[in-house]
């Protein structure tokens, strides 16, 4: 029986980017570059993994965003995903977790599922909370944060590395599991795999198609409201030294000025 | 004056740090209660109420070791029920988070995460965050349904508010989800004896120019003469040198110590996603030009090498 692996995942700005709020408050898209969170890149490569040792899988990669997301499902299926599904709606700009984790369980439950498969955070926002998102939602089991994974007769096992305790956890599919940057080097897509990504089905779908009112999205729907954002004054120049034998003293000289000594 | 629901987060019974600094901010936007789960909850109910709870819901259950985030989700929402909370607090934690998330969805409210401080506001908690690798900085409040936030550790101080405190036991009827993730083992990380990396007042950083696992003892040495936590950089844990627990930066921890100082650390934007917002910022490169240097209080252009152990031995002479 097929294995239908879903990998979310988000498209992003460019972290080495200028990257500002626009006036809405939202994420200013139009002046840096995006790409594929890197952290997904992980999530792609653990479905890949996945399907490989499965008899038969299809990995489906799926992303709520703007048009230029498309080039994230591109990465991705360049890396190997079999297909993908972009949701795309002008009432989607502005949305938060709690809204994307809707859409996107939305979006899951149509395309059809056994696994799905996150990133443990987006390398924009960063909170990390869509993978428990989409397990509440969905009504499956959470198997998050995990460091090593394996799939075998309907058992999703992998290791979880918490603060205090590494953890072996243990579900059955239908799951969500989300994959540290800790679960294995993401592969570089092959030529042949860019060439092949052009050919695979992209499937655009918008909040009509998933049953979705636009004033469960959107700004305006959202559950949090952002009042303002101020970017951080630039630090004043601190005091830079040069060692010439002394650098160390002179550092424990200013520790103990600041009363950490 | 409204209660506000507060995530305890423990090692059985024993309150950690991040938890009474939630109490400091739950006061100020109304009266706190706390919500103890697992092994030991009884026993934190005097730390809780020197620092400010009016009541310690407690529940015990094999089901919070044995079984994934989800109990306690079960838990804390029969805690909202009992409550009615005008908000709900949680530590920032990576499972606190999760538990967080889950319980918004079910009670129908937004969530708030990894704020920086919160305020009381004409409609509701105003909580800060930092975006974009702390170079912004931003307030926010939930617009539907009870505010759920949560909030990272060093975000407001520690004091003493003694208040009742009193013991409640909490009825908990877990859902049919909650023993959907089983742990099949856990093999408890070995103490190192020094502060937590996330709580730390103080943490010392090795980078790429520490060149190798056997050098992270001078780092050690420094951390230990401060009594500091250790972090690492990416480039340090991908290496090999250090453990992926110790990583400070976008794909690892975000720390906001008193003191941070890095060494070897060249600061690319990943790295000062996770540091940033540190009070004061010290750094020790060969490299004149390495970008950390933009953002330190005090900096250091030397062989780390040579600065460090010197460092290390000037603050026992200094502390005797």
């Amino acid at each position: 029986m097929s294995l239908r692996i879903v990998v979310t995942v988000k498209y992003v700005p460019d972290a080495t980017g200028d990257r500002h709020f626009a006036d809405d408050l939202t994420v200013d898209r139009d002046d840096v570059d995006g790409l594929l969170s890197e952290l997904d890149e992980y999530a792609v490569e653990q479905a890949l993994q996945i399907a490989d040792e499965a008899d038969d899988a299809e990995i489906t990669v799926l992303t709520v965003g703007p048009e230029d997301a498309k080039d994230a499902l591109r990465k991705a299926l360049s890396m190997g995903a079999d297909k993908a599904i972009h949701v795309e709606d002008d009432d989607l700009h502005g949305t938060d977790a709690i809204g994307t984790s809707l859409v996107l369980a939305k979006a899951i439950e149509k395309a059809g599922y056994d696994l799905v498969i996150s990133g443990m955070a987006s390398t924009d926002g960063t909170a990390g909370i869509v993978p428990a998102l989409l397990a509440e939602r969905l009504g499956v089991p959470q198997v998050t944060l995990l460091s090593e994974v394996s799939v075998e007769d309907g058992v999703v096992k992998g290791r979880r590395d918490g603060d205090s305790a590494s953890e072996q956890l243990e579900a059955s599919l239908p799951a969500v599991v989300s994959v540290t940057d800790q679960s294995g080097e993401a592969r570089y897509p092959s030529f042949k795999g860019i060439m092949a990504a052009k050919k695979k089905p992209v499937e655009s779908w918008d909040l009509e198609d998933l049953e979705l009112d636009a004033d469960e999205v959107g700004l305006e729907g959202a559950w949090t409201k952002v009042d303002s954002a101020t970017e951080r004054p630039a630090r004043t120049a601190g005091t830079i030294v040069k060692d010439e034998g002394e650098g160390g003293k002179q550092l424990a000289e200013f520790l103990a000025g600041q009363k950490f000594i | 004056m409204a209660e506000v629901l507060v995530y305890v987060d423990h090692v059985d019974g024993a309150v950690r740090k991040p938890t009474l600094e939630l109490l400091t901010l739950a006061r100020r936007i109304g009266e706190p209660v706390a919500v103890a789960l697992g092994s030991g909850a009884e026993n934190t109910a005097a730390a809780l109420a020197e620092h400010g709870a009016v009541k310690v819901l407690t529940h015990d259950a094999a089901e919070y070791a044995d079984y994934l985030v989800v109990p306690k989700v079960d838990a804390l929402q029969a805690a909202y029920k009992a409550v009615s909370p005008a908000a709900v607090l949680v530590p920032s934690s990576a499972e606190g988070k999760e538990i967080a998330a889950r319980l918004a969805v079910r009670i129908g409210s937004g969530i708030i995460t990894d704020a920086t401080d919160i305020e009381a506001g004409d409609e509701g908690p105003v909580a800060t965050q930092s975006a974009f690798a702390a170079s912004f900085t931003t307030k926010s409040r939930v617009s539907k349904g009870t505010p759920v936030i949560t909030v990272k550790p060093n975000s407001a101080p520690v004091e003493a508010a003694p208040a009742a405190g009193a013991v409640e036991a909490l009825a908990v009827s877990f859902s049919e989800k909650a023993t959907g993730t089983k742990v099949t083992a856990r093999t408890p990380r070995e103490s190192t004896g020094r502060p937590e990396l996330t709580e730390a007042a103080i943490v010392v950083s090795g980078g790429r120019g520490v060149n190798g696992a056997e050098n992270f003892s001078i780092i050690e040495g420094l951390a230990d003469s401060l009594g500091a936590a250790v972090g690492a950089s990416r480039a340090a844990v991908d290496a090999g040198w250090y453990p992926h627990t110790n990583q400070v930066g976008q794909t690892g921890k975000s720390v906001s110590p008193q003191l941070y100082i890095a060494s070897g650390i060249s600061g690319a934007i990943q790295h000062r996603a996770g540091m940033q917002t540190s009070k004061t910022i010290v750094a020790i490169n060969k490299d004149a030009e390495a970008p950390i240097f933009d953002l330190v209080d005090y900096g250091v252009v030397g062989d780390l090498f040579e600065v460090v152990p010197q460092l290390t031995e000037e603050i026992k002479s200094r502390k005797g």
